[in-house]
């Protein structure tokens, strides 16, 4: 069995700040991300990017990038989306968000850029 | 009416049959539709047995008395209207009745089970007796409350997507204080799970009183919430001895903050539950539903009501999460039956289909599904299973597979949610869990030495005893 470890985390530490779905995961490369989107698209979702000042990313309400991008089915398109998001506000969490209609809900969302949160 | 059909009033003993037993009758889309397996008792015919089962449930009473011809017997009586061999079994069989829909009161579960499962379980024409499934018409769906907010809502408020939530059952069960129980609580919850859940009988012993119990855990929420960034729950269980403790239990939960509280539904009494239900729908606070007492209820394959029936009437009182067994861990539950139940729980219509234990299609309307709960004896290894099995829409919980990792609760949430987002991601990648679940927690635990060290340390444990109560199959 190996050494005790110390869980490291706390109010001061910002890298204890996580996002939800995925983010006790390594951030994903692309190629990894690509598969989530495929993913959604697959399950007939609706795609949709948000973003977000690091300080206000406990809030429900990011900041829509467009709208939501319905019957998109472009695997390469929505994540143009995104990038084109990220570009716009480097130091953001951008998020990707796939609208379940029927559930009325969010059938998925994961933060695919991570900010430096805070 | 014409003369030949008025009836007239001999005192004594009828046979059962004469009245209740009606194979020509067509079920009515607002009748209750129950199937009972039934033992009769020796040299007791299946119709005379079947229709006292729908007599004892419904109008009648061991002996005709004049009040009968008072009222329109004929309507309001229960039907038994067929008859099936039980597969596998010599002795039992099902009957299904047909009770109409004014013999219930609107909105009260309490009602219905009184009926249904009340002295005619006692009766000495039949051995036994077991309610295994019912059929709800919609009508009456409709004039019950239901889950207090629903699978959709909780989502929303928890801002939890996209996958199943993880919970943590603190331990052990009873002796903590309550500055050392919320300590479990924030080690719980900073380490990654979404939610921790009170023991179900730890309700408010001298060991440790609620309202302490509840003040430390929602420091420890909140501390947790600070440093995560992500939202947290703790289940305040507010089962209490009356119904006015309940109450201000729940009050007390609200006043601080908290976002769920938690009742134990069968040994609380469904007059508690569905007051509580329509409380926590008008106060905004999610509802957690535990089952004590249900394997008393259920696990005799021939004498009870079978849990997907304790689903339904679940479903019915109220209630946004509900233990539903775990199919992989220390808890007993079919895999095929447990589906069933899920789908009961959850789902929007769900079709009859004997091989899952359903005996009827079942409409819930705008009715909100519920969260399934899996929990007992399960760990990190279970991961792959838990979530092919539940899918999205389910809370599992690991207590002792969270508490007893060996760098303590923080370490065994951690590693917990690595396995679980690592099953997830494998899954939406259309890769098949069960089969390739070793590989797949492996290479997640690259990452996270919590995860290896869990990994390590529950490798040899299995539950591999066989389940009691199995499905009703022709080669058992």
């Amino acid at each position: 069995m190996s050494e005790m470890q110390d869980y490291k985390s706390s109010l001061g530490d910002v890298e204890s700040r996580k996002f939800e779905t995925f983010s006790y995961l390594p951030e994903m490369d692309a190629d990894r991300i690509r598969k989530q989107v495929e993913y959604i698209v697959s399950k007939g979702w609706n795609p949709a990017v948000e973003h977000t000042e690091p300080e206000n990313a406990f809030d429900h309400y990011w900041y829509m990038w467009k709208l939501p991008m319905f019957g998109e089915t472009d695997v390469d398109r929505i994540l143009a989306e995104a990038e084109a998001c990220h570009k716009a506000h480097p130091n953001n969490h951008v998020r990707l968000v796939g609208y379940d209609n029927y559930a009325q809900s969010k059938g998925a969302e994961m933060v695919v850029y991570r900010g430096k949160p805070v | 009416m014409p003369k030949d059909q008025t009836k007239t009033y001999t005192a004594g003993v009828k046979e059962y049959r004469e009245t209740y037993w009606m194979p020509e009758y067509t079920p009515k889309d607002t009748d209750f539709l129950a199937c009972f397996k039934v033992i009769p008792q020796e040299g007791v015919p299946r119709e005379e047995a079947a229709a006292a089962v729908a007599a004892e449930s419904s109008t009648g009473t061991w002996t005709t008395v004049w009040t009968d011809l008072l009222t329109d017997l004929d309507y309001y009586k229960g039907r038994a209207y067929a008859i099936e061999d039980v597969p596998g079994s010599d002795e039992a069989f099902y009957a299904f009745i047909a009770y109409p829909i004014d013999l219930f009161e609107e909105g009260s579960v309490v009602n219905v089970l009184t009926s249904l499962v009340g002295n005619v379980f006692g009766f000495k024409a039949v051995r036994a007796l077991r309610l295994e499934d019912i059929r709800i018409p919609i009508a009456y769906v409709m004039t019950c409350g239901g889950p207090p907010h629903g699978i959709q809502v909780e989502r929303d408020v928890m801002n939890k997507y996209g996958r199943p939530m993880l919970g943590c059952t603190i331990k052990p069960k009873l002796g903590l204080s309550a500055k050392n129980y919320g300590r479990a609580v924030y080690e719980c919850l900073r380490g990654g799970l979404d939610f921790t859940k009170d023991d179900e009988n730890v309700n408010s012993q001298p060991f440790m009183r609620w309202r302490q119990r509840f003040d430390f855990v929602m420091e420890a929420i909140n501390k947790a919430e600070a440093e995560t960034g992500e939202r947290k729950g703790h289940y305040l269980n507010v089962t209490a001895p009356t119904p006015e403790e309940m109450y201000k239990r729940a009050e007390y939960a609200k006043e601080i903050g908290a976002p769920i509280i938690m009742h134990d539904y069968l040994t609380g009494g469904f007059t508690a539950n569905t007051g509580l239900a329509n409380w926590c729908r008008e106060n905004g606070m999610l509802l957690h539903i535990h089952r004590a007492m249900h394997a008393v209820l259920d696990r005799n394959p021939n004498h009870g009501i079978h849990f997907r029936v304790l689903t339904k009437m679940l479903r019915l009182s109220g209630g946004d999460h509900l233990h539903t067994g775990t199919v992989v861990g220390k808890l007993e539950g079919d895999r095929a039956s447990t589906l069933g139940w899920i789908d009961l729980l959850r789902e929007r219509y769900v079709k009859e289909d004997r091989s899952r234990g359903i005996f009827f299609d079942q409409d819930w309307g705008s009715m909100p599904g519920a969260f399934a709960v899996a929990s007992g004896g399960i760990h990190v290894w279970h991961m792959p299973a838990l979530v092919t099995i539940f899918g999205d829409d389910a809370v599992l919980q690991f207590g002792g597979g969270t508490l007893g990792h060996p760098w303590g609760n923080a370490a065994g949430a951690a590693a917990n949610r690595v396995a679980l987002e690592a099953c997830v991601e494998a899954r939406n990648q259309g890769r098949e869990l069960e089969k390739e679940g070793k590989e797949i927690l492996t290479a997640a635990a690259k990452s996270s030495p919590e995860l290896a060290t869990a990994m390590e340390t529950w490798k040899e444990i299995k539950f591999e005893f066989d389940t009691v109560d199995k499905l009703d199959v022709q080669h058992r």
